[in-house]
């Protein structure tokens, strides 16, 4: 018996040593993503001095964008960026989750499982692709059928408005809401995958329709994973780069209209750091990816205090 | 186990240690960064110099030439190649004194869609200039038909394309356009990347190209050899001396034959708008930029060798590659200027 027990001791021991390894390990991988996040942040913010001290705030106000004056101003690169990722959410949520619930509650297994491979494919398209697609075949498209169609059907509206020449933010918003279809899609299938089965059992028992099951028992059920999803999608959408550069005419000009170019935050800075000799230059670039960052981190935080309080809402009702 | 680990990676030490002594021994490594527009003559030149000294290894990043001047100022590489000349600020700020090495020449066309019409437009330098500035806004208008008599040009609203990168092709297109009107020099200047007053942003040569291809009535700009080899439509332009001329190799040569007599002794000269009948107006030098004291000996030495190699027998490979040689007079003039490098 105490044999037994003295071996179970010097086991217990030998796995205690293991476990303190494994502890000191995955501490140092987890403090070391603060360290390279805190290495960034200081490198960044040391990089971009010389256009924090020349235009501090002005910087995020600033609509004008001239190297050869060195007047460096980001609100048409914020703009672009902010609606670009914003519309294409708005349009790839609606589609996304709809396809989710296809594949999740309404296609035979089969069809489901064939639909899920298809839209992971997509997920793992590099963006160049999507680029040259967007270039060779849909802007074309655009100027030449859904351009002039949006224009004479709701041309009164100030965002269908000027020439139409396909590169455009609306081809931005369109190319975006592809690229992050895939991951919100796959995420919210894995989210309504772990719904009970017990909850739509309940629901169908109290004489629920499908439509009716879905809506009351399983979406609010997977509520926060969608969200986190979405969110997801808005940071690929945000610092997405290479697509958007090629479709969306790289124009530093903020207008209403969805069909005159714009510019967005990451894609200036791919198209204009190589070349950026002049100091002042290299700096205004860096102060706009310093943005990039906070304006992510913001949009991270906001999105945490969302689910924060909708859980504790969703909790509440349950002690209701 | 830890045993057994530290001696792989003792043997591994080893043999990585023998490798690179061993490599030392048969091969200078000598790296360059910097333009990517001469990258494809470079790469010629540094593969076909391998089989003239195969004791030497040239590596050769083209990461644009913002970042070549950075790099040979900050002197991790042995040199730079820049699309654009130094200015006397970032001449003084590298650590030694730096030489500009021109090694060949590009020419930059500016290329057009409108259905009917073939390649051959022609245009006035000051007209490039004001459809640029948004001055011209029809295909139409008078001061292009005019020089267009039996060409069908159609009452459409002029769409241009422009670089969004930045890229040594715009700072010599808009090097052009300063030289050709005061009014781009007061509101835009030249530059790497500028601020357009009007048009659509393309990446790249192929950026640029694609949204010309594929929308009706655009012009842009793009690199000669670009548009050679894509069969691109490109215009004539009436030069400062009143004469019409294609863009060819020829035509840009003619360009810097004409700017010889008043080359500077650091080859820093725009060679846009030169005068003379055959001069082609959008032309540029690119150059190589090494220190006139060199570090390394061996590495100096060997990197003169391959300048002086350049000169002769690299030279006749440019036009193949749809680069503009060095005219003879100046071939000259940097020979001279390779002799004054010391190691």
């Amino acid at each position: 018996m105490s044999d037994v027990t003295a071996s179970h001791r010097w086991k217990i021991e030998k796995g205690l040593s293991g476990d303190f390894i494994f502890k000191a390990v995955t501490v140092l991988f987890a403090f070391s993503i603060l360290v390279i996040l805190m290495l960034m942040l200081y490198e960044m913010v040391s990089q971009s001095l010389p256009s924090l001290r020349k235009f501090g705030g002005h910087f995020m106000t600033g609509m004008d964008w001239d190297a050869v004056q060195e007047q460096f101003g980001a609100l048409p690169f914020i703009y672009g960026s902010v609606i670009s990722s914003v519309l294409a959410l708005l349009l790839a949520t609606p589609l996304a989750v709809g396809t989710a619930l296809f594949i999740t509650e309404i296609a035979p297994r089969r069809l489901g499982g064939f639909a899920a491979s298809l839209v992971e494919l997509l997920a793992a398209i590099p963006s160049v692709i999507y680029g040259l697609w967007g270039i060779l075949i849909m802007t074309p498209w655009l100027q030449q059928t859904a351009q002039p169609l949006l224009q004479k059907y709701l041309g009164f509206l100030p965002f269908f408005q000027g020439p139409a020449y396909g590169v455009s933010m609306l081809a931005g918003v369109l190319i975006l809401m592809i690229m992050v279809v895939p991951i919100i899609t796959s995420i919210t299938k894995e989210v309504l995958l772990a719904v009970p089965r017990s909850q739509r059992e309940a629901a169908i028992a109290l004489g629920a329709t499908r439509w009716e099951m879905i809506r009351m028992a399983v979406l609010p059920y997977g509520k926060s994973g969608i969200l986190g999803a979405v969110i997801l999608g808005l940071g690929r959408a945000i610092g997405e780069t290479m697509a958007v550069t090629m479709v969306i005419g790289n124009n530093p000009k903020i207008s209403l209209s969805l069909f005159s170019p714009a510019y967005t935050m990451p894609s200036v800075i791919a198209n204009e750091f190589a070349e950026a000799s002049s100091p002042l230059h290299s700096a205004a670039l860096m102060n706009i990816g310093l943005l990039l960052l906070v304006i992510t981190l913001i949009i991270n935080a906001l999105a945490r205090l969302l689910l924060w309080s909708m859980s504790r809402g969703a909790a509440r009702g349950a002690k209701l | 186990m830890l045993k057994k680990i530290s001696k792989s990676l003792l043997a591994l030490a080893i043999v990585a240690a023998a490798a690179v002594a061993g490599q030392a021994h048969a091969e200078t490594l000598i790296n360059g960064a910097g333009a990517t527009f001469p990258y494809p003559i470079y790469s010629k030149w540094f593969s076909e110099y391998a089989k003239v000294d195969p004791s030497v290894k040239f590596n050769y990043q083209s990461i644009g030439s913002g970042g070549g001047i950075k790099q040979i100022t900050a002197q991790t590489v042995d040199f730079g190649a820049s699309d654009a000349f130094l200015s006397d600020e970032q001449l003084k700020a590298a650590p030694g004194k730096l030489i500009h090495i021109p090694t060949v020449m590009g020419a930059v066309v500016v290329t057009y869609n409108i259905p009917g019409v073939p390649k051959g437009l022609k245009l006035k330098v000051e007209d490039v200039a004001d459809i640029f500035l948004g001055k011209i806004t029809k295909w139409n208008d008078p001061r292009i038909a005019d020089d267009n008599p039996g060409v069908k040009l159609p009452n459409q609203p002029i769409v241009v394309v422009h670089r969004s990168d930045g890229s040594g092709t715009t700072n010599i297109f808009t090097d052009f356009l300063s030289g050709v009107s005061a009014e781009w020099t007061q509101k835009v200047g030249k530059g790497t990347s500028v601020k357009w007053p009007i048009g659509l942003g393309g990446k790249g040569n192929e950026g640029v190209a694609g949204q010309v291809k594929n929308t009706n009535y655009t012009i842009g700009y793009v690199e000669l050899a670009y548009a050679f080899e894509n069969k691109l439509p490109f215009a004539t332009l009436k030069n400062k001396s009143g004469h019409w001329v294609e863009p060819s190799i020829k035509s840009t040569s003619a360009a810097a034959a004409a700017a010889v007599k008043h080359m500077p002794a650091d080859y820093r000269i725009s060679l846009v708008n030169q005068p003379g009948k055959d001069a082609y107006p959008i032309v540029g030098f690119t150059w190589l930029l090494v220190y006139e004291q060199q570090k390394d000996k061996v590495k100096g030495k060997k990197l003169v060798e391959f300048l002086h190699w350049e000169l002769a027998k690299g030279q006749k490979m440019a036009s193949a590659l749809l680069y503009a040689p060095l005219p003879e007079n100046v071939e000259k003039m940097v020979e001279k200027t390779i002799k004054t490098i010391k190691y």
